[in-house]
């Protein structure tokens, strides 16, 4: 249990969970029918649990750990894509650190790189760029994926490929957009989420503007917040304002970084260079209408499942695993059979254990002690 | 992957204006600047700016940059993948 005291701010700490707790006594939840809330970036998961938030504070709120940390909804078919191609001679695969351990039917990049091929984690897409120029015999080929918050990156720096000419690097695209995300998840029909906490830092891009078909059509509470423990508290009292009031909006208590209409120029170029298309499978989601990110016609030559002509591989999922259940709020990690058993940090089974924004790996690591 | 790093800019390149080096706890990395540039508002050395992935997506003030980067600090400790990201390192 979280002593308030260790929090930087521990007044302020206390004010809000006083005002939270006088709050909530105006609203019909209760212990057993909670107000819940899905925080849909994994980034909040994170701090939730790291400073105990979800313990300190009312029974009456439950936190939900929405489908917000792109790792968690990669289908283990995409890593086996990755494995194909990583596998290729003269192939350099570069990809960020969260993907490394996501396992896939063949292993993960992780294994494979024991075995001996060239996989690098990158910091920034234009790292693999680096490697493009200085590497002209090797093909590289960048991983990337991501919600909107690492498509602008992704975007510039296949322009600047295409600029420099580079014959030698492309893009293996599973990046996935928020908002067909967040409408699917609506549309299932035993879903039981109150209000959003909004992504801080994916919403720094696209906006706020966007999330307004859920305050309108749905009449569910959205504020887009921070990231530390007093953003997150004065983000749940404003949706307790919302809801005793009953006026559902889209509010941004992150103001301080997040301008309402979002980064223009980070809209423009990954509408210059990315397009949506299909209907992609997710982990855990399922296909979602539209969600498929692929790279624009002019763009299509660094596309490395045209460059090196995978096949798509559908792999079935453990049907004891819930990790679809998690993601959605229908369970808690401890709910899967799996956790802790067969599924543990060091031999997972769904990426939701592996991801540093994952939220097995956060009950994994904060919460073993409640459940023994 | 979704939490940006606050970085302090310390150089701008010449001959290339979209590109700057910027520093967080004291490691300088290069960055692209360009998506929160433009020619009616150049970036200043010493500006804060929260990076994604090395770009720069937004700018800072000061204290807003510490307090992030003091949450993120704390988070490292007992997270070392956010760590990766922090200092982008294995
Ligand atoms: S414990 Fe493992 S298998 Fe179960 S939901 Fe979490 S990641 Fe999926």
């Amino acid at each position: 249990m979280q002593f308030i005291d260790e929090f930087r701010a521990p007044n302020a700490v206390k004010s809000l969970l006083n005002q939270i707790n006088a709050l909530v006594k105006k609203t019909v939840f209760t212990k057993d029918s909670p107000l819940n809330i899905m925080e849909v970036c994994g980034g909040h998961t994170h701090a939730i649990f790291k400073f105990g938030l979800d313990q300190l504070l009312p029974p009456e709120i439950n936190f939900i750990h929405g489908p917000g940390c792109p790792v968690c909804v990669l289908p283990m078919g995409r890593i086996d894509t990755c494995i194909d191609i990583a596998k290729q001679p003269n192939v350099m695969f570069c990809t960020f650190g969260d993907a490394m351990r996501v396992p896939g039917q063949q292993g993960s990049l992780l294994t494979i790189r024991g075995e001996g091929h060239d996989i690098r984690i990158i910091y920034s897409p234009l790292d693999a760029l680096k490697l493009a120029k200085l590497n002209p015999e090797k093909q590289i080929v960048l991983f990337g994926l991501g919600f909107e918050t690492t498509m602008p990156g992704i975007a510039l720096t296949i322009l600047q490929a295409k600029q420099l000419q580079l014959s030698n690097f492309s893009l293996l695209c599973q990046h996935i957009c928020i908002i067909p995300t967040l409408k699917a998840l609506l549309a299932l029909p035993d879903i039981k989420i109150d209000a959003f906490l909004g992504p801080g830092h994916l919403s720094m891009i696209i906006g706020i503007k966007p999330y307004e078909f859920i305050s309108q059509d749905y009449a569910k509470p959205v504020v887009i917040s921070g990231f530390e423990p007093v953003d997150i508290l004065q983000s749940v009292i404003m949706i307790l304002m919302q809801l005793i009031k009953q006026q559902y909006l889209v509010e941004n208590q992150y103001r301080r970084i997040v301008a309402d209409k979002g980064n223009t120029a980070a809209q423009a170029v990954i509408n210059q260079v990315f397009t949506l298309q299909g209907n992609d499978e997710w982990r855990g989601l399922g296909k979602i209408l539209d969600s498929g990110v692929r790279l624009n016609e002019k763009y299509r030559e660094y596309d490395a499942e045209l460059r090196f002509n995978t096949k798509r591989h559908c792999q079935q999922d453990d049907p004891n695993a819930r990790c679809g259940d998690v993601l959605t709020g229908r369970c808690k990690p401890i709910n899967c059979p799996l956790f802790g058993q067969t599924c543990t940090p060091t031999s997972a089974y769904g990426a939701l254990m592996v991801s540093s924004e994952g939220a097995c790996a956060a009950y994994y690591q904060y919460r073993q002690s409640d459940l023994i | 992957m979704c939490i940006g790093i606050p970085c302090q800019i310390v150089s701008i390149d010449k001959n290339l204006p979209h590109i700057a080096i910027a520093e967080v706890n004291g490691i300088g990395r290069e960055i692209d600047i360009s998506l929160v540039t433009s020619n009616n508002k150049p970036i200043t050395i010493g500006q804060w700016v929260l990076v994604h992935v090395g770009f720069a997506m937004s700018m800072l003030d000061e204290d807003e940059a510490k307090q992030t980067l003091s949450f993120l600090n704390a988070m490292q400790e007992e997270e070392p993948d956010v760590g990766v990201l922090f200092i982008g390192k294995e």
